[in-house]
């Protein structure tokens, strides 16, 4: 028998620290696995949040930086300019890049900066503990919403994909999940793709990929899975909602309902 | 013939595997706790695994390889 | 090498680029305007890469970024700019990066206004930003100056794996002069230690970072630091001496101020009052041996700055209180002029009489 399937290379051999179920774990592993695949290990820096991914620099064998919260776009801008023979990503949680990382998202965005964005999207701060995130959805308890977040005090969600797809120097902006196998294979390949477009030149690509938590949310890693399958993918629906190799731009996506 | 392999120490025990198998035939153990003093997953039928990798990918903490 | 006319801030940006910046990241802010200006049109004409980020937040993140992979990379800004970069300023001292940062300082508090300052060398020296942690802060006097300590700047950032900082201010920035741009060896220190450039699967991976999750780890990174900063203060600190030998009033003066107390010294010795002026040259390092030497047969100094007084303090503390320091200063954008600060000078020599 020969293994068919174990730990990628480029992640290192040690046990995450993230919660039993968090789905950090297989974002981690299937960036790693793209960056096997695409044989990129020695020629890739990565960009860590702040957030519960604050670690990723522990895990991943690539070189890896270590950012200031939210700065993450702005600090893999200053690596791509000064390196552009590097590949370049960013791993960033909610909070970090939909919060006070927006301006350093948007622009980089908007610059057609050259790197991959992986964005993990579980509407929580999970790192302090559970607070309202940019992408908390209305309604929902956290520590700072506690009665529920009330979007006439709290405001609205922010929809990063929608926002970003707007804009003319983004090649990629995808949302997927990580609740079921299938959709696990989508977010492999957009994450490749998303590596792809930079070793190509073509631009600024934003994976979105809808995660849970089951610390915070208060709930089991499975009933996370369905709560991220009835409640929020729903609220953020998975799809494509720009790429410039088939021209796919926001408003193609609505008319199709958001779905992959 | 295959075989899935639960890295003892890695399992966290969260059961995200025991949904991805399309056997059913992933389950946590309750007989022994490993160092982080969980109940880990284990196949509960080898003979019937066939080697789909499905509860490795879903597994947040490369805690089980497959073999083929 | 010929001399050329050259203004304060594009003097400065020419001496970057000679001196092997790669990368200027940056938002625009008076006064240091000319110096962006200038590093936009030169930079993509001679292989280096120009970005105006979309704030100072994030241009200061782009230079951590850069100057992680090891490249030689500035930003430059001016006081209130240099407040928002305070948070990538810690993070780059907490990383041990090296890369220059430029301050042409202008008036404060808040927005204040747009004229040439000494307000921010309490910030400089002391407060850039959370935590434990310096930059060297080198203060120029002229243009040529300016140029010289450029260089010197992106040698002792690489030396000792830190960022460090230029104070200019909007006066010499705006200032022309004529300038010599000495011969710059193009040797860089060796990075492959520590930078951020790929491993090419020949070494273990890199880690740029600031997080230390354990409170006896962070100790012991933050002491290893100050035993750096020891070995600096040992050999780094620099200042200039004018007329101190003998002199009875010494006048203390950094950056643009030192050419106005200049006029004033040489007034005053006309008139037969012994006085000399020091000038640090490192204000992080604070050059305490040369101050105690310039004032070893003083009896009164005075410290003169374009603010409310801030490196007084510094004065104070390197002379122990063994001698009564004086302070003179104008601030909010206003120049103080020689005939000033000689009245001062003549108070404390009545004073000595």
């Amino acid at each position: 028998m020969a293994v068919v399937f174990e730990r990628p290379k480029s992640l290192c051999d040690v046990r995450l620290h993230y919660c039993a179920g968090c789905t950090h774990g297989i974002i981690h592993r299937l960036v790693a696995e793209v960056i096997d695949e695409m044989g990129i290990e020695g020629t890739t820096v990565g960009v860590c949040p702040v957030g519960c991914s604050v670690f990723a620099y522990n895990y991943f064998n690539c070189d890896m930086i270590e950012a200031p919260h939210g700065r993450a776009p702005a600090v893999a801008t200053g690596v791509k300019r000064a390196r552009p023979d590097l590949n370049v990503f960013t791993y960033q949680g909610d909070g970090d890049l939909a919060a006070i990382g927006t301006a350093e998202t948007v622009h980089a965005a908007t610059r057609g900066e050259n790197i991959a964005i992986i964005f993990v999207n579980n509407g929580t701060y999970g790192m302090t503990g559970g607070q309202m995130a940019p992408t908390t959805l209305p309604g929902q308890v956290t520590t700072t919403s506690p009665y529920g977040r009330n979007p006439k005090t709290a405001g609205y969600p922010v929809h990063v994909c929608e926002m970003l797809s707007t804009l003319d120097g983004v090649a990629l902006a995808t949302r997927t999940a990580v609740d079921t196998v299938p959709h696990i294979r989508e977010t492999k390949k957009m994450i490749r793709k998303a590596f792809e477009n930079q070793r190509d030149g073509k631009g600024f690509s934003i994976v979105e990929v809808l995660s849970t938590c089951p610390s915070n949310w208060g709930l089991t890693p499975k009933e996370c899975i369905k709560r991220l399958q009835e409640e929020c993918m729903p609220y953020y629906p998975l799809g494509v909602y720009k790429d410039v190799d088939t021209n796919v731009a926001n408003a193609e996506l609505l008319k199709m309902g958001g779905a992959i | 013939m295959a075989k899935m392999t639960v890295i003892f120490d890695r399992c966290k025990g969260c059961e995200l595997c025991t949904t991805a198998c399309p056997k059913q035939i992933v389950a946590l153990q309750h007989e022994k706790r490993n160092k982080e003093g969980v109940f880990t997953a284990y196949c509960t039928d080898e003979s019937a695994c066939i080697g789909c990798a499905m509860c490795a990918m879903m597994c947040p903490d490369c805690a089980i390889v497959i073999e083929k | 090498m010929e001399k050329v006319l050259m203004k304060g801030n594009e003097a400065l940006a020419e001496a970057a680029i000679r001196a092997g910046c790669k990368c200027f990241f940056g938002y625009p802010i008076t006064p240091q305007t000319e110096l962006s200006e200038y590093l936009s049109k030169q930079m993509p004409k001679r292989g280096g890469v120009f970005l105006q980020a979309e704030s100072e937040v994030a241009a200061i993140n782009m230079v951590l970024g850069g100057a992680a992979t090891g490249t030689r990379v500035m930003t430059s800004s001016s006081s209130p700019g240099i407040s928002l970069k305070s948070e990538g300023i810690s993070y780059i001292a907490g990383s041990d990066v090296p890369c220059l940062i430029v301050n042409v300082e202008r008036g404060g508090p808040g927005l204040g206004s747009i004229q040439p300052s000494q307000q921010d060398y309490w910030q400089a020296t002391k407060g850039l930003g959370h935590g434990d942690f310096r930059l060297i802060i080198l203060a120029p006097n002229s243009v040529q100056e300016v140029v010289n300590l450029v260089v010197r700047a992106f040698d002792l950032g690489e030396k000792y794996r830190m960022p460090v900082m230029l104070l200019s201010d909007g006066l010499l920035g705006q200032m022309m002069e004529p300038v010599e741009f000495p011969e710059i060896s193009d040797k860089q220190a060796d990075k492959s230690s520590w930078a951020a450039t790929g491993t090419k699967m020949e070494r273990e991976h890199h880690i740029v970072n600031s997080l230390y999750i354990e409170a006896n780890d962070l100790e012991e990174q933050v002491v290893k630091r100050y035993e750096k900063y020891a070995k600096i203060e040992e050999t780094e600190s620099d200042a200039e001496l004018y007329l101190c030998d003998d002199a009875e009033i010494v006048v203390t003066a950094f950056g643009a101020t030192s050419r106005i107390v200049k006029s004033a010294v040489n007034k005053a010795r006309a008139e037969g009052i012994k006085v000399g002026m020091f000038r640090p040259i490192t204000l992080w390092p604070f050059p305490k041996k040369q101050l105690l030497d310039a004032t070893k047969n003083a009896k009164n100094v005075l410290s003169v700055e374009m603010n409310m007084g801030q490196m007084v303090d510094d004065v104070k503390l390197a002379l122990d209180c063994k001698l009564p320091v004086a302070f003179f200063g104008r601030t909010g954008g206003v120049i103080p002029t020689p005939n000033e600060v000689l009245a001062e000078i003549k108070k404390l020599n009545g004073g000595v009489q």
